[in-house]
């Protein structure tokens, strides 16, 4: 019972935004369309890319990766062209520039706050102990 | 080590400047600003919405004089109603000319809601796709944008334009431009 469950749970396939009817026939294509779907943001639901979401704005921007692909567009003059009409928001990875030094930064912060509270409290210890 | 104790009331404070002062501006972090501003006016071309109106066209609106309004809405849009009513009122007092950009609505239903709610709209481009709205950055209706007389894009409002977003917001960039 146990291992007809778990069948059951590997057999069967993630749902998937994507429609059939909004696929190219060109499986490369398609794959291009749907590497470029996962770095484009959804902007009706904010938090997901446009290849797992169901809203209909996704849907449409769907549709125009794959319009622009099927004309000859490069990977970059797709992102491009979203880009321009929605701004770096659509990027699921948002290009470094000064407005978005503290957001790439940030970690880099984070991490050295963190070793020199550590190195403090170290030589605090020994201070201490000596 | 006596600077050490005030570290915890260093921090908090810290973290409740964080918090407090996207809560003062009051700027709702799920408006995303605009791309458009700056540029211009996207090519379109679309048929009226309503029977006997004319088309909506980017070379016809790039004829214009004086700055103009666009607004995308549809009568499926709840909060779009409350805001026809603003509109309406603003295009009449200050003469500003508001065009409409109808987003995937069907004829009988944006006319029958036109009746209904009342029509501000110099002009009603039926834009049944929504292609038209990525050209212009829409990412939900209702939308308003500020077009100068050279067609440069200069403003957009997310939402349904009240009252005070048209005095706070909408006039001030208006008599910016004039």
């Amino acid at each position: 019972m146990k291992f007809i469950l778990l069948a059951f749970l590997f057999l069967s396939s993630p749902a998937f935004a994507v429609q059939p009817d909004e696929m190219l026939a060109d499986p490369g294509l398609e794959a291009r369309a749907r590497g470029l779907s996962r770095q484009l943001r959804c902007l009706v639901c904010q938090g997901e890319d446009i290849d797992e979401s169901n809203a209909g704005l996704a849907g449409d921007i769907r549709k125009l990766v794959r319009e622009r692909i099927a004309v000859g567009d490069t990977d970059g003059e797709v992102l491009d062209f979203v880009q321009q009409r929605y701004g770096d928001y659509v990027l699921m990875r948002p290009p470094l520039r000064t407005a978005t030094l503290l957001l790439w930064g940030a970690p880099l912060l984070v991490l050295g706050a963190g070793v020199a509270i550590g190195v403090i409290y170290l030589r605090r210890l020994r201070r201490e102990e000596s | 080590m006596k600077a050490g104790a005030y570290m915890p009331l260093i921090l908090l404070a810290i973290i409740v400047a964080l918090f407090a002062v996207p809560l003062v501006q009051g700027r709702d972090p799920a408006i995303i600003p605009s791309a458009m501003i700056g540029k211009p006016l996207p090519d379109f071309v679309l048929p009226p919405a309503l029977p006997g109106g004319a088309p909506l066209e980017s070379a016809k609106l790039r004829q214009a004089d004086r700055p103009y309004l666009v607004n995308f809405f549809a009568s499926w849009c709840l909060t779009c109603r409350a805001e026809q009513a603003v509109l309406a009122a603003y295009a009449r007092e200050s003469g500003v000319l508001v065009y409409g950009i109808d987003y995937k609505d069907t004829r009988k239903d944006v006319s029958r809601w036109l009746d209904a709610y009342g029509n501000p709209f110099a002009a009603v481009g039926f834009d049944d796709t929504g292609r038209v709205a990525i050209d212009w950055g829409v990412y939900g209706v209702p939308e308003t944008f500020v077009v100068d007389s050279r067609g440069i894009i200069r403003y957009k409002h997310v939402g349904p334009l009240r009252e005070e977003d048209i005095t706070r917001l909408v006039r001030p960039v208006l008599e910016k431009l004039k």
